[in-house]
């Protein structure tokens, strides 16, 4: 145990001290692990918001209507019920009477209410079974089950405007993800690259070091302590911009952009711990990876 | 201590560098190894290091077949190994005494056996004044110096030296051979490739010739035999 804590205090030594020496080139690959990082972090806070924004919008489309017959029967009702009872993700079935349809438009109409005065005793609107689900990929099921059922005249959601809108939210979600690949695979390389600038200049050590009998994991250590620490420091770096930057953003924006679209931003503290963890994932695996991808030529002796 | 059966090198270019050597050479003793360039002796060395696999054959390193070891294992084999080069191999940039403790750090030696051994080596190999030189402030006789004291320091049972003396006058080249001789004399098995010939010849020690990729020669006491080619 005591050999092995020796063994890793030195390759953690010689990784501090090999990013010291190495400092100049270091900058160069901070400064591109920060600037994909910040890259990275607009598309995250991009994707967060409009998955933000769908969400909230199709929770405001949670509802079904079944509207019925006229001259239904309460055999007929009870089946409605229970064949919609038998779907999954059923939050709620609640029954309007055409009097509470008629109440609620009236409310909705306001000041010009007064036009519906009179509807009452030929009141056209459909009695109506108002049903809550879980979540919108719960809908078709539910419609198909319901249609063509005995006093069941048309059974109603936004279908289109939703599916549309899961399209658009899945396509900028996937191309969210090509760029932040293309991203960390260029990062990857610019690491490598500057690692492999040092392996290079300490070929001679590294040679030495095989023929004393350093194992591979020591001779890699140093390298691989080395990346983390250029991958983590740009992560530290890229967090506090992005998330500043995001702050001063939201402060501008968010209001002007809630009273125009009634559409929140996501907040920067909500996503603040998560940009952390995920930008220091990142830093760390494409300073470990870069690190590993350099050396790997320099270890078959 | 080293013991070669049947070993064959044939190189994926279908260069055929070693051809059935048997061979075996006994702890404590001091055996050159000659031969002209291209005989070789490189190979050999290369085998024994484990830097390349042999195409047949098993060789025995303290009773552990070689051939049969691990890539990952390497490493340790060659802890038991100590290797000294003709073109020396110190780090620059450290001091004498640190090139040496460098082999020392690597496979965790406690701090303080460094600090004892270290310093007991580099008296073996008359330099305890130059533990704090850099290696360009030394003469090459002393670097090689510094360099078997590396090889040494973790006491390996056999060191193989590959040409120690091919880059230095024959006065340093004695300077040298002094520090393996004593070395040899603390019960470390020896391997020496060589062209130096007034070495070999006023050595009288065991001298095997390789021509060929063969073991032409094998004597005790031998000398450097070979024939200088006609230029």
């Amino acid at each position: 145990m005591n050999l092995r804590f020796r063994i890793f205090k030195n390759i953690m030594k010689q990784g501090f001290q090999g990013m010291w020496r190495n400092r100049g080139m270091g900058v160069a690959s901070i400064t591109s692990i920060s600037a994909v990082l910040m890259i990275l972090g607009i598309i995250l806070i991009l994707i967060l918001s409009i998955n933000n924004f769908v969400m909230d919008t199709t929770t405001k489309f949670d509802e079904i209507t079944v509207f019925l017959e006229d001259d239904i029967n309460d055999e007929q009702m009870t089946k409605i019920e229970e064949k919609a009872k038998e779907n999954e993700g059923i939050v709620s079935i609640i029954f309007e009477s055409k009097d509470q349809a008629l109440e609620k438009f009236k409310e909705d109409w306001g000041d010009e209410a007064y036009l519906l005065d009179g509807l009452e005793k030929n009141n056209p609107l459909p009695n109506s079974y108002i049903i809550k689900i879980e979540e919108i990929a719960y809908a078709q099921n539910l419609v198909n089950s319901l249609k063509g059922l005995d006093g069941v005249e048309e059974v109603k959601y936004d279908k289109e405007i939703i599916d549309k809108l899961l399209v658009v939210a899945d396509y900028i979600r996937l191309g969210g993800i090509i760029v932040i690949a293309i991203l960390v695979f260029v990062s990857i390389f610019i690491i490598s690259n500057t690692i492999k600038l040092t392996v290079t200049s300490r070929r001679r050590e590294i040679n030495i070091m095989k023929y004393v009998g350093a194992t591979n994991n020591y001779i890699r250590g140093p390298f691989i302590i080395e990346g983390v620490l250029f991958g983590l420091i740009g992560a530290i770096i890229s967090i506090f911009i992005v998330y500043y930057g995001y702050e001063y953003f939201f402060g501008l924006v968010n209001e002007r952009l809630y009273s125009l679209f009634s559409v929140f931003l996501i907040a920067p503290t909500m996503i603040f711990t998560d940009i952390a963890i995920i930008f220091s994932a990142i830093g760390i695996g494409i300073g470990a990876l870069g690190s590993l991808v350099s050396m790997k030529r320099f270890l078959n002796v | 201590m080293i013991k070669l059966v049947d070993v064959s090198k044939e190189y994926d270019n279908g260069v055929k560098a070693l051809s059935n050597i048997n061979l075996e050479i006994n702890k404590g003793e001091f055996v050159f190894l000659v031969g002209s360039s291209g005989a070789g002796k490189s190979t050999l060395i290369k085998l024994l290091l484990k830097e390349e696999e042999v195409t047949n054959g098993k060789i025995y390193l303290n009773d552990i077949d070689i051939t049969k070891v691990p890539n990952r294992r390497i490493p340790y084999i060659r802890r038991n190994v100590g290797v000294v080069f003709q073109d020396f191999r110190l780090l620059p940039n450290k001091t004498v005494y640190e090139n040496v403790a460098f082999a020392m750090e690597i496979i965790g030696a406690h701090p303080r056996e460094i600090r004892r051994r270290v310093p007991m080596i580099l008296s073996m190999v008359d330099l305890s004044r130059k533990a704090s030189s850099f290696p360009d402030q030394l003469s090459g006789g002393e670097q090689q110096r510094v360099s078997i004291a590396r090889s040494i320091v973790n006491n390996p049972p056999v060191l193989i030296a590959d040409e120690p003396t091919g880059n230095l006058d024959p006065e340093t080249a004695w300077e040298v051979m002094k520090a393996l001789i004593d070395i040899n004399g603390r019960g470390t098995t020896i391997l020496m490739a060589t062209h130096a010939r007034d070495i070999v010849n006023s050595m009288k020690k065991r001298v095997i010739t390789l021509e060929n990729g063969r073991i032409s020669r094998d004597e005790q006491k031998g000398g450097y035999e070979l024939e200088i080619p006609n230029i």
